[in-house]
């Protein structure tokens, strides 16, 4: 550094009367010029990707990298070279870095949209063939042999299995885990913090292993039959980590002079958490419990050691196997039956639109962050607001008018 | 407890304002809060949901060793180095399907990281503020898609997609031991799709594809926190958008970056159904990730937990417990370098 410093001074010194030239720095950043280089480059990639396959069959091939993703993925490498090379006339090295993230950066973002847009639609369409039937509401597989058209049979059992399985779990993990995320974030103890660690870490437990020790404690130890119960218990274990962290994330947002002035107030633990932090946060614990109900009701690997198969109703959950959707679908599909495949695809599209329904509730309810509240929800809270302080004008009148009376 | 912290110099001050020129040393008063009954009753409850969580977990372990335990005895040190799965005449072991397991998590937390990286930055750096909210959802949503889904819209679309990929990569990349296909003459274009099915490679982007959001939402909510005074700075010393993340996000969010790969990492360890539907099982080590054949411990339990004998099912549970001692190790690291960095719960300003 002062090597350099000193070096430059003896330029400096050794050289007085040249000035040096002014150059602009080169621009960087994106106006309406990029636009043009960021068009120009897609058309080159795509057109470039195109001659490629247009001279494939006549032997200038690049490999047998045919197909839809193979063209995608050559057309996006001519064109993010093309669109590297163009910044590079405008712009130094520092701004064709600059570009170059920002296009990958947000293609990064295109890909993930366009790979949940075309899962969500591929799957919606594949399964509409027998959604359109409502038969497929109503009956289960009993009657429907492998031949049967789509007019007969569908996934009542497995819809029926499902309701009880997430009821029963919810039953138990919906207390247990907002307890456990109230423990979290109302204490800070080397013990809740071990807890959240733990928490973190059941997130990522493969789900598998949740039937597994149903499978093992429950079924093995406990003597017990498959049932819905046992599936239940499974996918309670599974939701439970979710909520936790779900929840206990809302309830830190809670804002800590709220609790402080609760208890500025006199009031007790339980009680601040009741009346001050658990409203507060309503809206978001909801959209945890929906969240953690939107994931087991997609789970399939804890259902399939613990529940069973069937192909008829069960609406016992205790006693007989019962089947869940994602169980279904898993089965339907494997069948080598085209209108059995058709039923297996149906059932996966009216889990993904359930989930999708769910999901889109969550975020409704979810809207607002903890303490924001609706335009009516503050009139009203403003009107009640001035009701108050109407009274204790009141009562202030009233008392002191009292007290000029007791003093004549 | 905080309070008792909280309170000490407040009283402290107290001791000054009454003046006490005595010069003797100033105590702080004891502090002693008085629990009503409703409180102990919250205080006990709430520790005893979270001491659950502990006990669910613990239960996970010792049940598991508990069933694994007839199996374990019978193999010994050999179930970790035999590659084979035939429990009732006394072969198996998890070394082919734990490195199989292995080998399709790298693969796709490889594929994913990068994507997410740059996702999650395209969310908190470059999105307009209104679409923010719009990607984050879908993102989200994302991560909320049913694994059965994934498995079938593999099965039957992505993987014939994938396959001439796949065959690209084995024409060309074929001096890579890994990207060898053996058996198979590549070049012809007659060869059908089969020997590139059902591999390991298929799987493990299907696995890419379902991790991705849950390390963009990690990755995000890291690069969020990222201080804007520092922002701000970079910006004014001149740096692009670029190198202002390079120099301030990046380093702030390194920890929601491992975390949410190690993270990832478990989960794509764990997958079971994907596997399950898609690949075709084998209970060696197949290091041909292009070619058929691969597994991974979930779904060799989901497979063969159904026609498995009394011995057979203890097997099965010695490897998942040999899964959850894995991705409890990788989680707890993970959870440790999360909430070590910077970006961890303690700044939440």
């Amino acid at each position: 550094m002062s090597d350099r410093a000193v070096a430059l001074h003896a330029v400096a010194a050794s050289a007085p009367a040249v000035a040096p030239v002014q150059r602009p720095r080169p621009r960087v950043g994106f106006d309406a010029s990029s636009w043009q280089d960021l068009v120009g480059a897609l058309v080159a990639g795509v057109s470039g990707a195109a001659l490629l396959l247009v001279f494939a069959p006549l032997g200038i091939t690049f490999g047998k990298l045919s197909g839809g993703i193979g063209v995608a993925i050559i057309a996006y490498l001519i064109f993010v070279v093309v669109y590297g090379a163009v910044t590079w006339l405008r712009s130094d090295g520092v701004g064709v870095a600059n570009a170059l993230f920002t296009v990958l950066s947000t293609s990064a973002a295109v890909l993930v949209v366009t790979a949940l847009v075309s899962i969500v639609g591929w799957t919606l369409w594949k399964g509409h063939a027998a959604l359109v039937h409502s038969n497929f509401y109503t009956q289960d597989m009993a009657k429907a042999g492998p031949n049967s058209n789509l007019k007969v049979g569908g996934m009542a059992h497995a819809l029926v299995g499902t309701v009880w399985m997430i009821s029963i779990a919810l039953v138990i993990s919906a207390p247990l885990g907002l307890v456990t995320a109230v423990y979290l974030s109302e204490t800070k103890s080397r013990f809740s913090r071990m807890v959240r660690t733990l928490v973190d870490a059941m997130t990522a437990l493969p789900t598998i292993l949740a039937g597994l020790f149903i499978y093992a404690f429950w079924i093995l130890e406990l003597g017990n039959e498959q049932s819905g119960l046992a599936a239940a218990l499974a996918l309670s274990i599974m939701m439970l980590p979710y909520i936790v962290r779900s929840a206990d994330l809302v309830l830190r947002l809670v804002p800590g002079n709220l609790r402080e002035a609760s208890a500025a107030l006199g009031a007790p633990r339980w009680r601040t958490t009741r009346t001050v932090v658990l409203p507060t946060a309503r809206s978001g614990l909801a959209t945890s419990v929906i969240l953690g109900i939107a994931r087991g009701i997609g789970e399939a690997s804890p259902v399939l050691l613990t529940a069973g198969f069937s192909t008829f109703m069960n609406t016992n959950p205790t006693k007989g196997p019962m089947v869940s959707l994602p169980i279904l679908a898993l089965n339907l599909i494997g069948s080598p039956n085209n209108n059995l495949k058709a039923r297996g695809f149906a059932t996966a599209a009216f889990l993904l639109l359930v989930v999708l329904v769910l999901f889109v509730s969550a975020r409704l309810i979810a809207g607002r962050s903890a303490g924001e509240v609706s335009p009516r929800k503050r009139s009203q809270l403003m009107r009640a607001s001035a009701r108050d302080a109407q009274r204790i004008a009141d009562s202030q009148q009233m008392a002191t008018a009292v007290a000029a009376e007791a003093t004549p | 407890m905080s309070t008792a912290t909280a309170t000490a110099p407040f009283d402290l001050v107290l001791g000054d304002a009454r003046g006490d020129q005595s010069g003797e040393v100033q105590r702080p008063r004891k502090v002693r809060a008085v629990e009503g009954v409703g409180d102990r009753i919250f205080t006990v409850v709430t520790r005893i949901s979270g001491f659950l969580v502990l006990v669910i977990v613990g239960a996970i372990g010792v049940f598991l060793t508990t069933a694994a335990m007839p199996a374990l005895r019978k193999a010994g040190f050999a179930f970790l180095t035999t590659q084979a799965w035939q429990p009732d005449i006394g072969r198996f072991g998890i070394a082919g399907v734990l490195v199989d397991t292995i080998l399709i998590a790298v693969i796709a937390v490889i594929v994913a990281t990068p994507i997410s990286i740059l996702a999650a930055l395209f969310i908190t750096e470059i999105c307009p503020e209104r679409m923010r909210r719009l990607f984050v959802t879908l993102v989200d949503l994302m991560a909320a898609v049913p694994s059965v889904v994934y498995a079938i819209f593999g099965l039957f679309y992505f993987q014939g997609a994938l396959v001439p990929v796949a065959r690209f990569l084995a024409t060309w990349f074929s001096w890579i031991p890994l990207f060898h296909v053996p058996g198979v003459d590549v070049s012809n274009p007659n060869t059908g799709g089969t020997p590139f099915s059902a591999s390991t490679f298929v799987v493990a982007i299907l696995v890419a594809i379902m991790i991705v959001p849950i390390q963009t939402a990690i990755m995000r909510e890291s690069f969020r926190l990222a201080p804007l005074g520092e922002r701000e700075g970079a910006y004014a010393l001149g740096s692009t958008r670029w190198g202002m993340i390079r120099s301030v996000v990046l380093p702030f969010g390194r920890g929601g970056m491992i975390g949410g790969t190690m993270l990832a990492l478990g989960r794509a360890l764990g997958e079971t159904i994907v596997v399950y539907l898609i690949i075709s099982p084998v209970f060696t080590v197949n290091w041909h990730v292009l070619a058929t054949g691969g597994n991974s411990i979930s779904a060799l339990i989901a497979l063969n937990n159904g026609e498995a004998s009394p011995f057979g099912r203890a097997a099965l549970m010695a490897a998942g417990l040999a899964l959850f001692a894995t991705t409890l190790v990788i989680n707890f690291i993970a959870a440790a370098i999360v909430s070590r960095s910077r970006s961890g719960a303690e700044s939440d300003v």
